[in-house]
């Protein structure tokens, strides 16, 4: 995006230079990019050393001790990385990677079709307005202030057994997701409504279709960048929280929430404290790098985002 | 105020028709379950008249239309199965009957609703008072270090999950340290000490979380207040810093709070879901996870409308206070 008028830089490489200054940033953005490379090689990573996340290692355990696994850290060695699993002896660096596969998954896979949905019904609102947008309003007012994770349990009991669990979370954190992206990109919308281009466009013939594709969704790019990769560790932490309740990705898939909540047991007697520290960390580095990035965006984007209004 | 009391009729009527949506669209997706309830009440062998007798005892051989009101009507008046000695009988207001554990759902959520609602608001409390102090500590103390910290104790806040500081705190401050219970809860009537002395943990892991968001909000509104005109009069006309931050700064804070908590009811019952299985105590989380465990409809529905009912009235109360805080609201 180059400038015609000499000596201006366009917004959006303003935005990326302050970016590449923001220290954080660049840690979040560091981060985010080695977990998107660990998950989209886990499968590889896991081969390489030698292991997979379902067979089961008795001999490391010890029975003594509950079967807690042998040795310091978890039984951590040359060959299981992060130790193995208690009770079963199932390597845990494989269950760590590719749960963080599993969670980024879905948390991205989410917040695309959250994005795609409430970046249209924002837009659609602030522009068409109206009773339309009044109604659109009540709506995400009431999805946002809703119970949300009491509902995502109960429609566990509606879907037939056959149904892939992960597309159902993936619907159901989508269903819930793109209220809150949506009532942030509305407000954001409605200040431009009302400038004089939006006026132009409608005053020579363009349709309503036409002014929102072509003259406010590209004034919209940065807050919606801004919101949605803000979103994402929303959802990891979501997706982790209902496996967590073990109503998430069922076994065997590895997940983080869900050997998590298995590793309560081993942490109120302190049995084996790793078996928690590992996939938390996991789980805490992908949520905090994706904040960190995330609220880098926002101040080079230099969006101001108002929950409340 | 004749303004606020019309207001309050406003909003009243509005959260009724809500309610009422939502139990209806609640109603329609949950009795499109496949599992049959009549089917698991019926035992083994199920004969086909028996399986109809199971039915027709439990009301589901009427249209969904008609089983949606008589649950209407089972709220506000109660309702009975079946006929003679034989009968149900479930009190007003009767979210439901659960046949598969014999009791009216109403009693089982009142069962389990001390449990959530003692973290819930314990964890509200807390989390109000921490957030909005440490915002006003770190607006006051601009770019320097006790600004820094509160600034980093809001971002660890936003990016921890809460089941995993649960779980941190327990092994950190229940088994190493072993200064806390590690779980189970303990009610209130018992013993008032115990019950405060086992929700300590799942309060602070819970408030430090959502206290995040509200240091964040009040940082940013107080640094914007004191700018403010009045504020420049407030001083000039000799009132004391404490005085001007306290009365005037304060009140331009508390709006957007409350605001951002009646936004926050929702993930606040859904934070003390999470945490209570953190800490082994049996809620309504238990409650409804259980029961979709064992199919059990009515539970399910019961639990959802109720926390879904429970949700929009807090909401009321906290658009209340925000009428009395800020006249604009209810003249608007």
């Amino acid at each position: 995006m180059s400038s015609s008028v000499a000596g201006t830089v366009s917004p959006t490489r303003q935005a990326m230079r302050r970016l590449r200054r923001d220290r954080s940033a660049r840690v979040g953005l560091v981060v985010v990019v080695l977990l998107i490379v660990i998950a989209a090689a886990a499968p590889l990573l896991v081969r390489l050393a030698g292991q997979d996340a379902t067979t089961y290692h008795i001999d490391l355990l010890d029975p003594a001790r509950g079967n807690a696994p042998r040795g310091p850290v978890g039984g951590a060695s040359g060959t299981h990385w992060f130790g193995v699993e208690p009770l079963t002896g199932r390597d845990l660096f494989a269950i760590v990677v590719l749960g963080l596969r599993t969670s980024l998954f879905i948390a991205v896979v989410v917040t695309l079709i959250t994005t795609v949905v409430g970046t249209l019904a924002g837009i659609s609102a602030a522009y068409f307005g109206g009773w339309y947008d009044a109604v659109l309003s009540r709506l995400l007012d009431f999805l946002f202030g809703f119970p949300q994770l009491v509902f995502m349990i109960a429609l566990g009991i509606v879907v037939p057994a056959g149904f892939p669990r992960w597309l159902l979370l993936i619907l159901v954190l989508s269903f819930f997701g793109w209220a809150g992206l949506a009532r942030l990109i509305r407000n954001q919308a409605r200040s431009l409504v009302a400038r004089e281009f939006v006026e132009a466009a409608r005053s020579v013939g363009s349709s309503g279709w036409m002014v929102i594709t072509r003259e406010l969704l590209p004034n919209l790019l940065g807050p919606v960048l801004v919101i949605a990769t803000l979103a994402i560790p929303g959802y990891i932490g979501a997706e982790a929280a209902l496996s967590f309740l073990g109503v998430g990705v069922p076994p065997p898939t590895p997940s983080l929430g869900r050997s998590i909540s298995d590793s309560i047991a081993w942490v109120y007697t302190g049995a084996d404290p790793w078996f928690l520290l590992f996939p938390g960390a996991m789980l805490f580095f992908a949520v905090l790098g994706f904040t960190l990035l995330g609220d880098g965006v926002r101040d080079a984007f230099d969006v101001r985002l108002r929950r409340t209004n | 105020m004749p303004d606020l009391v019309w207001f309050l009729i406003r909003r009243l009527f509005a959260a009724l028709l809500v309610m009422l949506a939502l139990s209806l669209a609640v109603y329609l997706i949950f009795y499109a379950i496949p599992a049959d309830p009549a089917h698991l009440a019926c035992g083994k062998p199920c004969t086909p008249d028996r399986l109809e007798q199971a039915r027709h005892f439990m009301q589901l051989d009427q249209s969904t239309l008609q089983q949606y009101l008589n649950f209407l009507k089972g709220i506000v008046a109660g309702r009975t199965f079946g006929e003679g000695a034989a009968a149900v009988h479930c009190d007003a207001p009767c979210f439901g009957y659960s046949f598969p554990l014999a009791r009216p759902v109403t009693t089982l959520i009142m069962d389990r609703l001390p449990v959530t609602a003692s973290i819930a608001l314990g964890a509200a409390v807390l989390w109000l008072l921490i957030g909005v102090s440490l915002g006003v500590i770190a607006a006051l103390n601009r770019g320097r270090i006790l600004d820094r910290l509160a600034v980093g104790v809001a971002l660890i806040g936003v990016s921890t999950p809460s089941f995993l500081l649960g779980l941190l705190a327990i092994l950190v401050f229940g088994f190493w340290l072993n200064m806390v219970p590690v779980n189970g809860y303990v009610p209130f009537t018992e013993s008032p000490v115990d019950w405060a002395w086992h929700l300590v943990t799942p309060w602070i892991v819970l408030a430090i979380l959502q206290a995040a968001s509200y240091i964040r909000l009040t940082r940013s509104q107080m640094l914007e207040e004191l700018n403010l005109d009045y504020i420049t009069t407030a001083r000039a006309k000799g009132a004391g810093e404490a005085r001007v931050v306290l009365t005037h700064g304060l009140r331009g804070v508390l709006v957007p709070v409350i605001t951002l908590f009646g936004l926050d009811l929702g993930s606040l019952l859904g934070g003390a879901i999470l945490i209570e299985k953190v800490f082994s105590m049996q809620g309504l989380g238990d409650l409804l996870i259980s029961a979709v465990g064992q199919l059990d409809v009515a539970v399910v529905v019961g639990v959802t409308l109720f926390s879904a009912f429970l949700i929009i009235l807090a909401n009321l109360v906290v658009d209340l206070v925000h009428g009395v805080l800020d006249p604009r609201v209810s003249h608007g």
